[in-house]
């Protein structure tokens, strides 16, 4: 286990032995599951059976917990998670299209992530950013009234920030 | 709270102060103000200020009346023992003092004339939305000066817990969730419950797509929706408070989390609030993207630690709610507004509104209308104030089609409701409901089939699959609806849903199913002809829906080549310089074409 590992590990433990110490320790399994997300990015399964070794849940709860909820995923995300919003206000807007032309672009579509890893498609509910309208997010940030070539150009900058990133280390 | 203050830089301003000079305040003693102020600016070596006289200003009843500018601030009724507070606050550290102001009874749209004229704010009245835009909401300060935690402080001192209740009930306030249960009962409900612990939650799982009022709500000013929950937690003797917030809104989690933490070390929130023997703390719990936790009993099952799923009701959560106690659970709006109903009165609040609807509603106002956004306005509105006087009605020159309130769960109103007033009543006779407070104005663009579809679609996928009327028939219904737009409906279709939409409303365990349906039932009821048109014709009037649209090219085609490069089937012929064609047998209808020509040569039909 390399260090960086070893740290997440450590982290996880520390928050799931305060969760454990609280009253109803049980229900801050949906809190503990977003600390999981938070430090690997998504729920590697061997994880899982920390926490249910820790906080004494079974491990077929656990999961039937994190399949129900969509903010958890189940697979390695990329380096970059683009939401497109298709919430109603996006919607009437032409959210559709937004996701088009990045299913396109990026060449995936809704829950995959690129061969390069840099992306993950997902489709959002609603970003509550509805005045903006349509919107995606890429990680936190949210992009607005966005058109096709609008979408492919921003796109196209996290492509560059990244080459110039692997430049730098080169 | 003086170390509080600390770290507001408030730059030096020009203060122009104008004094009323009018016979009545002459007779109230302006003269003497003038000389009281003039001495104590030169006292306190207070710079950039200046006083001038004003004739009578009409408002004699409240003189002397002095006013400050910039920011128009009115004090009323001003006394020679005030002006020292006057001048230190407002001019030394730029806090205007809200309790001399003159509107200064009530807490609602207290500083609404900073907006001017501006028409989007003139028909709106700010109860919930009073401090948002206005105060810094990550500074505790900024809402003690306007007036925040006096509700607190008022009720711990002078209410007894029956009395806040009794107060609740007289405002009339109801859920602004959407259901619109009467608050004050829900309160009562739980304060006579007797089972041990009792909770207190704030449902702030606003899932609706195209609803962001809580959102803003508690970004704006996180310290009136704790103010409110603390309220409730002493009205029915609760200790523990519990928000529940989508993880999707990070900015509105730091900001209570900053406002719980300032709270805590004000002595407002904890142990032995304000000195007191009433303890009550509040904590967070993140959703995890599932719509249905909007619902109270699985927003419960979510906190504990389970998948989110309803369970039947009775016994309701003011009985058995949160790890089986009894339960006080309320909506964002319907906590802010707490703090005014207590210090404007429950009479007050009450004489805002229509016969069986109070207060104001938050709507968040999105799609097809130019001024996009969150607007609060009094009950008894109508529609139309809302999008043309507030929204400033629909951009480009298109006509508006249909309004869309309470999202998933409502319904699609045509031109003929707009002058439907809000309220709870209004709207679901009209066959829409009023919801959270998403309104999503469509115009001529959208196909209504399509939109019903796009709302099934999202009941479909978050349905929790407990109850098989909601699980099994909102996919049916979608089936037929994705046959209906892609040209492949069929005769007898329209009535199929409307029997399919009338059993799962009356069959569904929750309130997702029951009211998933309603987007469905009520553009059939409102929009018949465009799913005749969609069946029969295998016509889409808005050109939305791509199986039944043709692509063609007309005669101000140029042949610059621009689609037939686009093109991703090779559909399109044509020489350079010459009129390009479509050969509609490969068409795939994907319209790049359409979006690449730049001489709107390509027409869709």
């Amino acid at each position: 286990m390399t260090q960086v590992e070893t740290d997440k590990l450590n982290e996880l433990n520390a928050f799931m032995e305060q969760a454990v110490q609280n009253e109803h320790s049980d229900s801050y399994l949906i809190a503990v599951l977003h600390k999981v997300q938070q430090l690997y990015g998504y729920l590697p399964r061997e994880v899982m059976d920390t926490v249910a070794d820790k906080m004494q849940i079974p491990t077929a709860h656990i999961w039937g917990v994190a399949t129900f909820y969509h903010y958890f995923n189940l697979s390695p995300i990329g380096k970059h998670t683009v939401s497109v919003c298709l919430g109603t206000a996006c919607y009437v807007k032409g959210a559709e299209k937004v996701l088009d032309t990045v299913k396109k672009e990026l060449k995936i579509t809704v829950g995959q992530t690129t061969e390069d890893r840099l992306f993950t498609l997902q489709e959002a509910r609603c970003l509550g950013a509805c005045g903006i309208a349509p919107v995606m997010m890429i990680d936190d940030k949210i992009y607005g009234e966005l058109d096709a070539k609008k979408t492919v150009d921003i796109i196209n900058q996290y492509r560059k920030a990244e080459k110039q990133n692997a430049e730098k280390q080169s | 709270m003086a170390d509080l203050r600390k770290d507001n830089n408030v730059k030096e301003v020009h203060y122009k102060l104008t004094l009323c000079d009018g016979p009545t305040c002459i007779h109230n003693q302006s003269k003497q103000l003038h000389q009281v102020l003039d001495a104590e600016i030169k006292n306190r070596g207070v710079q950039n200020v200046s006083i001038h006289l004003s004739g009578c200003l009409g408002m004699c009843k409240k003189g002397p009346i002095l006013i400050v500018n910039p920011g128009y601030t009115m004090y009323g009724n001003v006394k020679a023992a005030d002006i020292p507070e006057i001048v230190q606050s407002h001019l030394v550290e730029g806090k205007p003092v809200a309790r001399l102001t003159i509107i200064e009874d009530h807490l609602y749209n207290r500083f609404f004339r900073i907006f001017g004229d501006v028409d989007f704010f003139g028909k709106q009245m700010r109860i919930t939305l009073r401090n948002c835009g206005i105060i810094d909401p990550e500074n505790i300060d900024d809402y003690l000066s306007v007036r925040g935690y006096e509700a607190l402080a008022k009720v711990l001192t002078n209410m007894k817990p029956q009395d806040v209740i009794a107060e609740v009930k007289k405002s009339g306030l109801r859920g602004r969730g959407g259901a619109g249960f009467p608050t004050g009962l829900k309160w009562e409900f739980t304060a006579k419950a007797v089972n041990g612990d009792k909770y207190v939650i704030c449902n702030a799982d606003e899932g609706d797509p195209g609803a962001f009022m809580d959102r803003g709500t508690i970004e704006g000013d996180p310290h009136t929706v704790l103010e409110g929950m603390i309220i409730g937690g002493y009205a029915i003797g609760a200790k523990k408070g519990i928000v529940y917030i989508r993880a999707e809104y990070p900015l509105a989690i730091k900001r209570l989390e900053k406002a719980m933490d300032a709270a805590r070390q004000c002595g407002f929130l904890g142990k032995n609030i304000l000195g007191t023997d009433f303890s009550f703390d509040i904590e967070i719990r993140l959703g995890a993207g599932a719509f249905v936790c909007g619902e109270e009993t699985a927003l419960i099952h979510s906190i504990e630690g389970s998948r989110g799923m309803p369970r039947p009701r009775p016994p309701f959560p003011a009985v058995s709610g949160l790890f089986g106690k009894p339960t006080l659970i309320n909506n964002v709006e319907t906590w802010a507004n707490i703090p005014v109903v207590i210090l404007d009165g429950g009479d007050w609040f009450s004489s805002i509104g229509t016969e069986t609807s109070k207060g104001t509603k938050v709507f968040a106002l999105a799609g097809k209308v130019r001024n996009t956004g969150m607007v609060e306005v009094p009950m008894g509105t109508t529609l139309r104030e809302i999008v043309y006087d507030i929204g400033g009605g629909i951009p480009n020159g298109k006509k508006l089609k249909a309004i869309q309130t309470g999202g998933p769960s409502g319904g699609c109103l045509p031109e003929q409701y707009l002058d439907t007033q809000i309220d709870y009543e209004s709207l679901a006779k009209a066959g829409s409901i009023m919801g959270s407070g998403g309104m999503i104005v469509i115009d001529e663009d959208s196909c209504m089939v399509g939109l019903a579809k796009f709302f099934i679609e999202f009941t479909q996928d978050e349905s929790c699959g407990k109850c098989t009327p909601c699980r099994e028939g909102t996919k049916r219904m979608l089936e037929i609806l994705t046959r209906i737009t892609r040209g492949e409906g069929r005769p007898g279709d329209i009535e199929k849903l409307e029997r399919l939409g009338g059993m799962i409303k009356k069959s569904s365990l929750c309130g997702l199913g029951q009211s998933a349906p309603n987007p469905v039932l009520s553009t059939i009821k409102n929009f018949r002809a465009e799913y005749e048109e969609h069946i029969h014709q295998k016509k889409c009037r808005a050109g939305q829906c791509a199986a039944m649209l043709s692509y063609t090219i007309g005669e101000r085609c140029v042949g610059c080549g621009a689609c037939k490069r686009v093109c991703p089937a090779g559909a399109i012929e044509g020489a350079r310089k010459e009129k390009h064609v479509i050969d509609a047998a490969k068409c795939i209808r994907c319209g790049q074409c359409f979006d690449v020509c730049k001489f709107n040569a390509v027409s869709k039909a």
